[in-house]
């Protein structure tokens, strides 16, 4: 899987070394955003059929393919819920975090 | 070859992007900016100016399309006028805080309500905290040579800030002058094509206009304010050159007339100027001791040039075409702001007038300088005054 990788980004010291305006390198990553989720997708494999659609349909592309069925990465899923209501076979379910 | 053409401001300013080759020009027509709309588009049409000539739905969508244009290292041009500046007002932080070069001519016109399409200085005024660099100019010649350093201003690398350049509406806009056209080829080496390190492309992709945490937010508010006040130097850098290149210059932030020796003078922006010039000339003949400040850049503000310019005057009064209601002009707020920082002690009035259209004519400035006198000589007079006003008001 093409895991976006994180890159620590050093505070300049100096006004100079600013980006001019904000405009920066594309793809810097520099934090995940798993503390957004409230709510985790959890993915039953028994149930899984392979179709793809909640992969198409994941707005973050954290949907990935794993063998024969689905997986997710819980680093920048946010907990939309889109990949469980999409799912054909209901065989993702919705977990509340924390619990 | 340089010629002259019999032209308005609006004309001038079209003549201006023509010899500034942008490529691309986003605009939406309103009174009284609408003939530089329609030049630009007849140029781009009959192929006299190679450029994208976007039409859009309205004055938001123009300064977008430039920013958009602008962050893939294109030069870019709009125009707008009153309520036009304000419908776009979010884009004057953005394009500012982008750090996008892009010029904009404004035409000054009145804001509603009452509606009216005649001129005062309240619609640019109002955005002097958008992060713009703000010209007032006096003259069409002025506008097409300020369309020129206006470029040359905004792309330099240590300002990368956009642009307002100011005509009077139709006092400027819609009066006819011989304007000098500089050579296209001229230009073209004075003004060389916009080069940057932050433009976006496909080999080196940009994240363009992210937020920014409370840690940082700062840093770049700073950034972006001492770009505007390093503009300073540059505005005098390019003002110089322009005038070896092509035989005019300007004198930088301010051009103060007559004000060496004078007691009193009067602080102007844009087309009033020349009537002011008039008066001072009368005046002096009779022994008045006056003369006339002409402010070109409301930003940066010439606080250097303002305070060596009439910081040793006895009486200094300001002549706004705006209103900042329940306090004072917005120019006189800044030009006191300034001189306070000099040593002397300055007798500082400020004169309300031209609103909405009305004619600033000699006899007003006269009575300005006859008030500023009273002032000075320790007699009760308003600091701030709507003059001219057509009826009583008890006041």
């Amino acid at each position: 899987m093409n895991r976006p990788a994180l890159k620590t980004l050093k505070k300049p010291l100096h006004i100079r070394d600013y980006p001019v305006g904000p405009s920066f390198e594309a793809g810097f990553l520099t934090t995940e955003n798993s503390g957004w989720r409230s709510i985790r997708p959890v993915v039953d494999t028994d149930r899984c059929i392979g179709c793809w659609h909640c992969y198409l349909c994941c707005p973050d592309g954290t949907v990935f393919k794993n063998g024969r069925v689905i997986d997710i990465d819980y680093a920048f899923c946010k907990g939309c819920g889109i990949c469980a209501n999409v799912c054909p076979k209901e065989a993702i379910s919705m977990v509340r975090e924390h619990e | 070859m340089k010629q002259q053409k019999f032209i308005s401001g609006n004309e001038a300013v079209a003549e201006g992007v023509r010899l500034a080759s942008p490529h691309v020009i986003a605009a939406y027509p309103i009174t009284p900016q609408t003939v530089v709309v329609e030049r630009l588009a007849e140029m781009v049409e009959d192929g006299s100016l190679k450029a994208e000539f976007m039409h859009v739905e309205s004055e938001h969508s123009a300064l977008s399309a430039c920013m958009g244009a602008s962050a893939l290292g294109a030069r870019t041009f709009t125009a707008t006028s009153s309520q036009g500046l304000l419908y776009l007002v979010e884009c004057l932080h953005y394009a500012s805080g982008g750090r996008f070069p892009i010029v904009m001519m404004n035409a000054n016109r009145s804001l509603a309500l009452p509606w009216s399409i005649y001129g005062d200085h309240r619609d640019s005024l109002s955005q002097l905290d958008s992060g713009w660099i703000q010209i007032y100019v006096e003259d069409a010649q002025e506008s097409l040579d300020m369309v020129l350093q206006s470029f040359a201003i905004a792309e330099h690398p240590d300002v990368l800030t956009p642009v307002m350049i100011n005509l009077d509406g139709f006092v400027l806009t819609h009066t006819y002058e011989l304007v000098e056209i500089p050579d296209k080829e001229a230009v073209s080496g004075w003004l060389p094509p916009f080069k940057t390190n932050y433009a976006m492309d496909f080999v080196h992709p940009k994240n363009m206009g992210f937020s920014s945490q409370p840690s940082d937010n700062t840093e770049f508010k700073y950034q972006q304010h001492r770009a505007v006040l390093d503009s300073i130097s540059v505005i005098e850098e390019v003002d110089a050159s322009f005038g070896t290149a092509f035989g005019r210059s300007y004198g930088g932030l301010v051009e103060a007339y007559r004000c060496t020796d004078a007691d009193l003078v009067v602080v102007s922006l844009g087309s009033t100027t020349g009537t002011c010039r008039t008066v001072v000339d009368d005046l002096r003949t009779t022994g008045w001791k006056v003369g006339v400040l002409k402010i070109r850049f409301m930003r940066p503000f010439p606080v250097e040039a303002v305070l060596n310019a009439i910081g040793h005057v006895k009486g200094v009064a300001v002549i706004d075409r705006d209103i900042s209601f329940g306090y004072e002009g917005t120019v006189f707020t800044n030009v006191n702001s300034a001189l306070s920082r000099g040593q002397h002690n300055i007798v500082k009035l400020n004169f309300i007038a031209g609103l909405g259209g009305r004619d600033i004519s000699k006899s007003t400035i006269r009575t300005i300088f006859t008030k500023l006198q009273q002032g000075v000589e320790g007699e009760p007079v308003k600091t701030v005054e709507f003059i001219d006003l057509t009826v009583d008001t008890d006041e």
